[in-house]
């Protein structure tokens, strides 16, 4: 079986707290997933995002504070934003949009964190890997 | 190349039971950069600490990565570990393979798999993390405390007693809370109203607390030590500078209305005082339903006021305020029962809830202490008391116990077998839970002296039948079907977190949990404080519980707030985004997503300028630089690249 290498950011204060409770609950989810975690969402560039693509992964997950929550006032709206053109960038770039999610996950919220990561993980496995070939010079 | 330090925990088993910290052990201890590898059971305990220390100063480390629990947990503790070690604490990093690894995944090759992968990430963060000194901040040693029940009153009396200024805000026109309104107070029976109002009292007559009542928090900017606060002041329709709090004016008003501290079984006038103790002796003008607010006529209020204070005025103010520390003690309701509809939905007079009946035991309550049904008068003889009700009902309420119910439905039979000493008390219950000092005694004295029946089981409906209320239920422990007609009943509805307090914890940028509660910052280790430095908690807003807890939890936030205050300056996380001139080209751009206008372009130089005060170092701008300049310490674009790589097995 295809086993897909997913990258996740997610902030400090909202998502990686979740993850945290997902584990102090012992909830079990899909190992695919390994997580880099920023202070805040809008840490992440684009240029990261892209990155991880072209260094092999097959999916990116980038996790928030519901909006409103941010802790820093405002930073997931910029994230939002962020993404959003980002994906319609994306295809011209060869890699379809669906392999970014952003996903509001709050501190509270461990079993919605398992859950988001079990069911993107199984999204991407039915995408299959990412092919390097099809990935435009621009990404490269 | 740095020397790492790679310290692998197994925290007991928790770890070590799905993680193979042998094998990963053999896996990183090549990794470029690593130059010491080592396990140890307990990382964060002593022997575990002194180690680490040791390995920094026998090989000259000058990066350490702990592999072990949640940074949340352990940061602040191996930060320190390394600093006594003559390392810089910010080349400490953790890499949590518990929470997001040994404890979400069974399968040992895949968990040890995963835990190589987030160490490898974490070493390439730790290889090119620097030096950082924390910035210091000036402290403003003032507090604020938000909700002024025993929790908020006790937090303002030790924190002002401690020498520093307070600011107590409450929404309501009297400080007190729902502790005001209890009769008297399990296991030792004393009344509630000669316990808090000493209290009440020192705190009005405090000098260095300020006192804000009818007000709530509209607007909060800042951080720990230097927070500056919106406060919008209610309009009262008088001067409060000016009243007396002599009560002619409540005395003359014409318009009658239920009181809400009497839940709604006594009246109050359109111009009121909520209690005859209020705090401060202030009355305010209920501007929905004044005659003369609504049509212009009446006014006698302000004819009868000896000392002019009435000014009809509706105009809210709003004052600024500067804090160093806020403690958020905004207490609960308890689960209407207009939502019930299995227990009349609240159209049944003589089915109350336990604040009602608290009005009803207390001397200063409608019924002046005797226990009378609301709807004719008559002193119940049977009387049936329901615990849990919501409570401990994951299917169709609220999942958790609602902590004081089964205190305060035992203090209830008896107080009303003290009553009424021909009646007959029946007690509903799950489980009984006394756990607390004094407390299974008090409990056994009301089975055995005051003859209280408790029944174990539920009851699934109760109705209307004449001027009785039938209740049937099980008792779980015979099996049998049990219906009792009974002359009153009151329920023990869940503790629910208090109104608003979504908006608020918004505003304090602090989290709470799945059922509305505030969330403590850790539930064992930091149970006073929020996530957010300078933000504490205290009382019934984090959890369901009873005044003795409450009144430790409030000094034990107090305590917090005078520790923070006992500090020369504050350090401030040095993990800011600065600006390398060299490449600025002063676009610009950083400066219009930073939410604390902490970045400014100076057109003259070509630059963008940082304030390193006002950055709380979110990174927004760094990932909005288009050319690098702008980084975050520590958190820089090679090394999340570097992190990446290291994931995607590229690393090295
Ligand atoms: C029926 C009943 C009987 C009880 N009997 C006992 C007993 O016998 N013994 C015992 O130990 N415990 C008893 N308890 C528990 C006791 O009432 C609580 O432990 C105690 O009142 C908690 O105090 P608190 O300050 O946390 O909350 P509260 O008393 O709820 O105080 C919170 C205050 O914050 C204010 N506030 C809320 N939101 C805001 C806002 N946004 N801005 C400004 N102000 C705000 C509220 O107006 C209120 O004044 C009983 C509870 C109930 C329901
Ligand atoms: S990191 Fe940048 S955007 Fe965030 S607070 Fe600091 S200067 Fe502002
Ligand atoms: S801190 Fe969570 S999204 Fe900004």
């Amino acid at each position: 079986m295809f086993e897909p290498k997913i990258i996740a950011f997610y902030c400090k204060w909202c998502t990686s707290a979740g993850a945290d409770l997902a584990g102090t609950s012992r909830l079990q989810y899909a190992p695919n997933i390994v997580g880099i975690r920023v202070m805040c969402s809008s840490r992440v560039d684009p240029e990261h995002i892209l990155n991880a693509f072209k260094e092999g992964a097959d999916g990116v997950l980038i996790g928030g504070c519901h909006p409103g929550d941010c802790h820093y006032k405002s930073g997931n709206y910029v994230t939002l934003r962020r993404i959003t053109l980002l994906k319609t960038m994306m295809e011209d770039l060869g890699i379809s949009a669906d392999r970014l999610r952003l996903d509001w996950i709050s501190a509270a919220e461990g079993k919605r964190f398992a859950e988001v990561v079990t069911e993107f993980t199984e999204q991407i496995r039915e995408k299959g890997p990412l092919k390097k070939e099809s990935l435009k010079e621009e990404a490269v | 190349m740095k020397k790492i330090g790679v310290f692998l925990c197994h925290c007991g088993i928790n770890i070590s039971a799905t993680v193979d910290i042998e094998k990963a052990m053999e896996a990183l201890k090549d990794y470029p950069g690593v130059a010491h590898i080592e396990d140890y059971k307990y990382m964060c305990s002593d022997p575990g600490q002194q180690l680490i220390k040791k390995k920094i100063k026998d090989l000259g480390l000058d990066g350490v990565v702990v592999c072990a629990c949640s940074p949340t947990l352990h940061e602040n503790t191996f930060r320190l570990t390394v600093k006594a070690a003559g390392m810089n604490e910010y080349k400490m990093e953790m890499a949590n393979i518990r929470e997001q690894c040994s404890w979400v995944h069974k399968d040992k090759t895949v968990a040890t798999e995963k835990a190589i992968k987030i160490i490898k990430s974490v070493i390439e963060k730790a290889r090119l993390d620097e030096a950082l000194d924390p910035i210091e901040v000036d402290i403003t040693r003032k507090a604020m405390v938000i909700g002024a029940g025993v929790a908020g009153i006790q937090t303002a009396l030790n924190i002002a007693n401690s020498g520093y200024e307070v600011i107590l805000v409450e929404r309501e026109p009297s400080i007190g809370g729902k502790m005001a309104q209890l009769s008297e107070t399990f296991p030792t029976l004393d009344c509630s109203q000669c316990i808090l109002t000493p209290k009440m009292v020192e705190v009005s007559n405090h000098p260095k607390i300020k006192l804000m009542t009818y007000s709530e928090v509209v607007d909060v900017s800042g951080f720990v030590g230097n927070f500056k606060v919106k406060v919008k002041r209610k309009a009262t329709g008088l001067d409060w500078d000016v009243c007396n709090g002599c009560g002619l004016c409540t005395e003359k008003c014409p318009k009658k209305l239920p009181s809400e501290f009497d839940q709604g079984l006594g009246e109050r006038k359109a111009i009121y005082r909520p209690f005859p103790q209020a705090v401060p002796n202030r009355v305010v003008i209920d501007f929905e339903n004044c005659t003369y607010m609504q049509s212009g006529k009446c006014g006698i209020c302000q004819k009868v006021c000896p000392v002019k204070a009435i000014d009809f005025d509706k105009e809210d103010k709003f004052v600024e305020e500067e804090v160093g520390a806020i403690i958020c003690a905004t207490g609960f309701e308890t689960y209407s029962v207009k939502d019930i509809p299995e227990f009349g939905g609240g159209k049944l007079p003589d089915v109350v809830d336990g604040l009602t009946f608290e009005r009803i035991l207390s001397a200063s309550g409608p019924t002046g202490g005797e226990v009378r049904r609301p709807s004719d008068g008559k002193v119940p003889k049977d009387i049936v008391f329901l615990e849990c009700v919501c409570s401990r009902d994951p299917e169709h309420y609220l999942p958790y116990c609602s902590k004081v119910c089964c205190m305060y439905t035992v203090k209830h039979a008896m107080l009303y077998k003290h009553r009424v000493h021909d009646g007959q008390p029946y007690v509903f219950y799950m489980d009984m839970r006394t756990g607390g000092k004094g407390y299974e005694e008090f409990y056994q004295r009301a089975a055995e002296e005051d003859k209280v029946v408790f029944i174990r089981g539920k009851v699934s409906k109760l109705y209307q039948d004449d001027d009785k209320i039938v209740v049937c239920g099980v008792d779980t422990l015979s099996n049998e079907t049990i219906e009792i007609r009974a002359d009153m009943v009151v329920l023990a509805t869940a503790i629910v977190p208090s109104k608003g307090i979504r908006e608020l914890t918004k505003l304090l940028k602090i989290q709470i949990d799945q059922h509305g509660f505030l969330s403590e910052a850790h539930p064992k280790l930091r149970p006073v404080e929020s996530l957010t430095a300078g933000v504490y908690l205290a009382g019934c807003a984090q959890s369901p519980r009873d005044i003795p807890d409450t009144v430790s939890q409030a000094s034990g936030a107090a305590s917090m707030v005078c520790t923070l205050f006992a500090n020369e300056k504050l350090k401030h996380e040095p993990i800011i985004v600065g600006v390398n001139e060299d490449i600025c080209s002063g676009c610009g751009i950083c400066t219009v997503v930073c939410p604390y206008d902490a970045r400014k372009t100076n057109l003259e130089k070509k630059l963008v300028e940082v304030n390193e005060v006002l950055c709380e170092g979110c990174g927004a701008c760094a990932a909005a630089c288009p050319s690098g300049a702008a980084q975050q310490n520590n958190y820089t674009d090679n090394q999340i690249n570097a992190m990446i790589k290291a994931i995607l097995g590229k690393g090295g």
